[in-house]
């Protein structure tokens, strides 16, 4: 019997062998997992234990560990990043789970971000998204002008630097039962519209965006509110409803 | 550039999504400020309302328009429907919706596809007889003619242009386009007999085999309408831009309140009809 601190849980693991072949959800026993332990480090625990039986481990993305890269994401008993709100996959903690609980474990799930191996998927169609426009093209070459030298308001740069609180992690695009990726480009589009600095190129930016984000097979936004209930950095449904007034803007210029 | 973008992109689907869906919200306040007239109003003044709103041209343009809007909005919300699905080729094994959205919003796309029906049904209900019908009867209209008052009503089982006010068989007269009376020696156009669509709406409602299942339907038919409209009118704004904190909670408030208040006043007209009117 596992005391008070440690549970035992059965997990439905989807497992997939490469992005070529068919994958499907296995079933897995684990013991004594400690509930001080990250979901993260209970899949660590699993891995040794199939290491263990001469199994192969769950390839799983992460990297740092503590919020801010955006490299776990699992889908976990039906919520991205598990049940839990304004955290990532690796800010989850086992106390949030009970004593003989079955918990699903499934990769982001989206047209554009194919599996790559079993919770392991391809988010470069984020990344394409951003090398669209999400940036601000500078010369270098010049000399380089003081930062307080273009005043901004408070407002203006507290907004914005909500947005570019977006890690890129795909949690939005996973929860949507749409597949839409509106909030990540709504974030990425609004951290640079709302500075003088990003304004300059603003019209641009937001017709490729939007048009890279239809070109990877991205779902559209049908206004549910979960990417942003399921989004770890609190992402705002605001900036999808400015990206839509700068690319309607945008398209009758 | 910008022009594909307005016509093809996510984006654009949104947009006329939201503008064609705003647009069928104030059409439900027009039809249903007409409709509460079966309550508030007697026959005649209901159909001559009838009337007037299938033969002025300026209320032409608008139903019109809002065809126009109804399949628009049908064939892109069902475009996005499709769309949205494609992007997501293998579904979750485990899901948990209700976590961080609400019924209404997943919906959409059911609730709507009802409505449609609702509004094809509806229109074959009433529509449908009010242009297409032969034998739909004609309200009787009283016309003072050559001194004398005289009765126009319509008898049973007349064809086309054989609409004949019975007691005035011989008077002269002739009625055209089904509705008008003519002098037939001067060719004066002396009266218009209305359509009773007060009459076929109260029969429909009041029938004694469909009647209640009629009023339930349609009742339920406004049920529909509201969960669509409770996420549907705030989501319009928020696809067009429309977000800010100063005036969320008032684009909420007012679309709740709509949401509601339009459609139970919608389902209050069959309900009145078959239980309370004589
Ligand atoms: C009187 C009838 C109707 C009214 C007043 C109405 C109103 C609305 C409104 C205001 C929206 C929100 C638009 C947005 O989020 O931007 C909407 C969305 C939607 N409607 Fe309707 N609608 C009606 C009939 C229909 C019909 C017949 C369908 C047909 C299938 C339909 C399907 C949809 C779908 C799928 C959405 C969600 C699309 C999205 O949010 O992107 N609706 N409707
Ligand atoms: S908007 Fe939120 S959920 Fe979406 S990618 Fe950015 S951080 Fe992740
Ligand atoms: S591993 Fe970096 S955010 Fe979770």
């Amino acid at each position: 019997m596992a005391s008070s601190k440690f549970i035992n849980i059965n997990l439905k693991i989807w497992r997939q062998k490469n992005a070529k072949e068919k994958g499907k959800i296995e079933t897995y026993k684990l013991d004594n997992v400690s509930i001080e332990s990250s979901f993260l480090e209970m899949l660590d625990q699993l891995n040794e234990q199939l290491v263990s039986e001469r199994q192969e481990p769950v390839a799983f993305d992460h990297d740092c560990r503590e919020g801010i890269c955006g490299m776990c994401s699992l889908f976990i008993n039906g919520r991205a990043h598990g049940p839990d709100t304004g955290i990532t996959t690796c800010q989850l903690h086992m106390r949030m789970f009970k004593n003989n609980d079955t918990i699903y474990v499934e990769p982001w799930r989206s047209k554009a971000f194919p599996v790559i191996k079993d919770l392991v998927v391809d988010r470069t169609a984020f990344d394409r998204i951003q090398q669209a426009g999400g940036f601000v093209s500078v010369n270098t070459s010049g000399n380089t002008i003081d930062a307080n030298a273009t005043p901004v308001p408070k407002h203006d740069a507290d907004r914005a630097f909500e947005a570019a609180a977006c890690i890129g992690c795909g949690a939005c695009v996973a929860t949507c039962k749409n597949g839409s990726a509106m909030l990540f480009v709504g974030a990425k589009v609004s951290q640079y519209a709302l500075l003088p600095q990003g304004k300059v190129e603003a019209t641009q930016r937001v017709l490729n965006m939007v048009r890279q984000m239809d070109e990877e097979g991205f779902g559209n936004c049908t206004n549910t509110g979960a990417c942003e209930v399921e989004c770890p950095k609190g992402i705002s449904l605001e900036n999808i409803a400015r990206m839509n007034r700068e690319y309607l803007a945008a398209s009758l210029k | 550039m910008a022009k594909s973008a307005i016509l093809k992109s996510s984006l654009a689907k949104k947009y006329w999504m939201a503008l064609t869906g705003l647009f069928l919200c104030l059409f439900l306040v027009g039809h249903l400020a007409g409709n509460l007239q079966l309550i508030f109003s007697d026959a005649s003044h209901f159909n001559q309302y009838a009337l007037f709103m299938t033969t002025n041209p300026a209320v032409k343009l608008l139903s019109y328009l809002t065809y126009i809007s109804i399949l628009f909005h049908a064939v892109d919300g069902i475009m996005l429907t499709v769309q949205n699905r494609k992007a997501r080729p293998i579904r979750y094994a485990m899901e948990n919706p209700s976590a961080n959205s609400a019924w209404a919003s997943r919906n959409m796309a059911v609730l709507g596809t009802l409505i449609l029906v609702f509004i094809v049904t509806h229109m074959v209900n009433f529509w449908a007889v009010m242009h297409f019908d032969e034998k739909m009867p004609l309200e009787t209209v009283q016309v003072d003619y050559e001194g004398k008052t005289y009765d126009f009503y319509v008898t049973q089982n007349t064809g086309k242009d054989k609409y004949i006010p019975v007691d005035l068989e011989n008077s002269g007269l002739e009625i055209r386009n089904r509705t008008e009376f003519y002098d037939k020696t001067g060719n004066l156009k002396i009266a218009e007999g209305y359509k009773d669509l007060h009459k076929i709406t109260f029969a429909f409602f009041k029938d004694a085999k469909y009647g209640l299942i009629a009023t339930i339907l349609y009742v339920i038919a406004m049920f529909v309408l509201s969960f669509h409209l409770l996420h549907g009118f705030a989501s319009a704004f928020q696809s067009l831009g429309a977000n800010n904190p100063k005036y969320n909670g008032l684009i909420k408030g007012f679309g709740k309140a709509f949401s509601v208040i339009v459609p139970l006043l919608f389902a209050i007209i069959p309900i009145y009809i078959h239980f309370f009117a004589k």
